[in-house]
């Protein structure tokens, strides 16, 4: 490795050759502004914010672009020239920018507004130019689309991309420029899967989730209805984000605090659900494996990879698992078991989902979810929603002291945790099948080949004489790779678990938004993840048949995984989608 | 200029397909070949509607959405398909100058059509185009190979007259 003697603003630093101005400015404790850059998938160098001046270079150089590959490099950061470059810069992007930020849902946490406080901007430099006003897309069900809010950085097209769907890019050109879908078409008429990657990385107010707090404070107003929440395995790991609080901090008793305090009569713990998915999926695995059944089977999770099978590898369906989602078993179960021990009319039971995803706002929509002409879950919000209701509502979230999930979904074990992390439902689907198939209770069971965000990862195990061949990923680039090597006949795995967003549901597209200059040089997969992990190595239960509320469960009302009424409420099916 | 979509329906024919599949065929492993393909598209259907950018983009296997984002971009491709008679106005400085912007403007309103748009009947389609190189004649307009020059936009009514059948 070369080390290089480079000066930045006239102080000396070594810094290894071929790292980029950004990099190394980072690195020293200098924050160079960046609005379009997004490490490794969007270094394009287009926004022209980071400028900064090299000696001897003939123009000012793109920071998050520049290799440093020259001994004695002389880096300019924040000269009068760069900060009027810098500042000019913004008021052109001003000028076709809708200003009206204060009922901007990005208002405090937009990386442009942030970036023109810092450089002292005059909005009204630049007039005219561009003035078209561009219609807002509101045609999904997960996400609003406002490109007068858009500055064009394209890292919302990079998100797209990296997940292999590629339905928006820049569409014409110069003034007339836009992000959008080919043949102009809104975004619910292309084969968009709803994971809401763009909307964590647009660094403006142009993508933004749908909000749907609103029908949950309507709920949470109305006597009649009985209001039950539950939250997700990884939004104990991120909540405390919005709140200041450090990146991979578990705040599970806070969160259990907060929505109590919000009102909601119960709150339940998905963990429970995922547990149920594990007893379900890990029983259909084995009546696979045994009865010959379509192998590998695909985890079923994740909605939005659901969706992107349903589109681009409909004739793989069969692979997937008919296990329904740890968010819709939970609402099942709320509108049937829960309701029925309470003698509540499950019709007067709202239940609402606390999410890390917005293709969550989609799923709980999906035909053949719901029974009794009711859907599962009511409403769906994601982890940001929650954070504004909290916030909306007054609650000191930082001071809460801990609260406790409500029985009877109280219990999730810490095979429900790790639900989260990429990995995670293989893990707990290991821990599962092992002792069933051993009918021991085994004591090892830390599967830590399938953990870590590694694109795809592949282990095989031993279970009671059976080889089972398993691979884990995560992000539908990676899991195209596998999808395509099944069409091929070439798969060797029993057991595969995809995860759409990549990292898992701790990096989902309802997650707390990180501003560029952390995404960039933070690992937000692990950290957050590492909050999951520890949280279950400190449960009680770390398996999901030990769950004492799941046992409950089958030992009331469902029987046994795979019974009739597991397979009733429990299970569902898919549909090939035009593209 | 943003590109206007046409609505009018697709006829491509089988030779059209046939020949467009050997063009993509060729190319099939070219990591850069959208832009040229495309261009052979538009030589073999005249434009690119969503039909032909479909099987552009499935041919190379890219999505359609860079497709159509390369279609916008370059002003050399359309995405009407052109008239049978093709109405050129040159907004080349000198043409500007004199008031070709008037003539188009006429034209547009006159037809009910933009620039690089189609009438629904295929008749006339309306192009902006650079110079002609016939600035003495300036402003200077041309339908298909006819060229009209020192214009004022009460000459643009009598000059579409001329081709009604």
């Amino acid at each position: 490795m070369e080390m290089l003697n480079i000066k930045i603003n006239g102080r000396d630093y070594q810094v290894e050759k071929n790292t980029t101005i950004l990099e190394a400015c980072h690195k020293f404790g200098i924050k160079v502004p960046t609005l379009c850059y997004l490490k490794d998938i969007n270094e394009i160098g287009a926004c022209r914010m980071c400028l900064c001046e090299v000696k001897g270079a003939r123009s000012l150089v793109a920071a998050c672009v520049y290799p440093i590959d020259r001994e004695g490099t002389e880096i300019f950061t924040n000269t009068p020239q760069i900060r009027e470059y810098r500042k000019t810069n913004l008021e052109l992007l001003l000028s076709n920018h809708d200003k009206k930020c204060l009922s901007c849902p990005r208002n405090n946490s937009c990386e442009l507004q942030k970036l023109c406080l810092e450089y002292g901007v005059n909005e009204k430099r630049f007039v005219g130019g561009a003035d078209i006003i561009h219609k807002e897309d509101h045609s999904t069900l997960h996400l609003v689309r406002n490109n007068n809010k858009c500055i064009l950085c394209r890292r919302c097209v990079a998100a797209c991309k990296e997940q292999y769907v590629s339905v928006i890019g820049a569409n014409n050109r110069g003034f007339d420029s836009e992000i959008g879908c080919a043949f102009d078409a809104e975004l619910g008429d292309v084969p968009c899967v709803s994971c809401g990657q763009c909307t964590v990385v647009c660094p403006t107010g142009a993508l933004v989730e749908r909000d749907d707090t609103a029908k949950v404070f309507e709920a949470l107003a109305d006597p009649t209805k009985h209001v039950v929440v539950h939250t997700a395995p990884s939004i104990r790991a991120t909540l405390g984000e919005c709140f200041d609080m450090p990146i991979g901090t578990n705040v599970k008793g806070k969160m259990v605090a907060a929505l109590k305090m919000l009102g909601f009569d119960k709150v339940f713990d998905t963990n429970f659900g995922a547990d149920l998915t594990i007893m379900e999926e890990g029983t259909e695995f084995i009546q696979r494996v045994q009865n010959g059944g379509v192998l590998p089977m695909i985890t079923s999770c994740s909605p939005g990879w659901v969706k992107f099978c349903e589109y681009y590898y409909p004739d793989l369906i069969p692979h997937l698992s008919t296990c329904k989602s740890p968010q819709q078993m939970q609402g099942a179960m709320v509108k049937s078991y829960y309701a029925e021990k309470e003698g509540i009319d499950p019709k007067d039971i709202v239940v609402v989902s606390v999410m890390p995803c917005v293709a969550k706002k989609f799923e709980i929509k999906r035909d053949d979810q719901g029974h009794d002409g009711m859907q599962d879950n009511d409403i769906s919000i994601s982890t940001r929603e929650l954070a504004k209701m909290i916030k909306t509502a007054g609650i000191q979230f930082t001071e809460l002291e801990d609260e406790d999930f409500d029985p009877i979904m109280s219990i999730g074990s810490g095979a429900g945790t790790i639900f989260g992390a990429t990995g995670g439902v293989m893990e707990a689907a290991l821990r599962t099948v092992s002792d069933v198939l051993t009918g021991e209770d085994l004591k090892q069971i830390d599967y830590n080949e399938v953990r870590g965000t590694d694109a795809i990862k592949e282990a095989t195990y031993d279970i009671n004489g059976m080889k089972v061949k398993v691979a884990v990923t995560s992000g539908l680039k990676n899991a195209a790779k596998l999808l395509d090597e099944i069409r091929a006949g070439k798969s060797e795995y029993q057991f595969i678990e995809v995860m759409c967003c990549p990292g898992g549901c701790v990096n989902g597209g309802g997650q707390p938004i990180q501003p560029g200059h952390v995404r960039n040089f933070t690992d937000l997969k692990g950290l957050r993840a590492k909050a999951l992990y520890e949280d279950d190595l400190s449960l009680e239960y770390r398996k999901s048949h030990d769950n004492p509320e799941i046992k409950a469960i089958y030992d009331e009302y469902l029987e046994k995984p795979g019974s009739h009424k597991a397979h009733e409420l429990l299970h569902t099916s898919y549909v090939k989608r035009e593209i | 200029m943003q590109k206007k979509i046409s609505s009018i329906p697709f006829a491509g024919t089988p030779e059209q397909e046939a020949k467009l599949k050997e063009v993509i065929a060729k190319r099939s492993d070219d990591p850069g070949a959208v832009m040229p393909v495309l261009q052979e598209a538009q030589e073999i259907y005249g434009y690119l509607p969503i039909e032909v950018q479909k099987m552009v983009a499935e041919g190379l296997n890219v999505p359609l959405e860079e497709v159509y984002g390369v279609s916008t971009f370059y002003s050399q491709f359309a995405l009407s398909p052109k008239g049978k008679y093709n109405i050129s106005v040159c907004l080349g400085t000198a043409c500007y100058v004199k008031g070709s912007g008037d003539i188009l403007n006429e034209l547009s309103e006159q037809l009910g059509i933009g620039a690089e748009e189609c009438t629904p009947d295929g008749k006339f389609s309306l192009t902006a185009c650079r110079c002609i190189g016939a600035c003495g004649l300036a402003p200077v307009i041309t339908v298909n190979d006819d060229v009209y020059g020192r214009l004022t936009v009460d000459d643009v009514e009598g000059i579409l007259k001329k081709y009604q059948d």
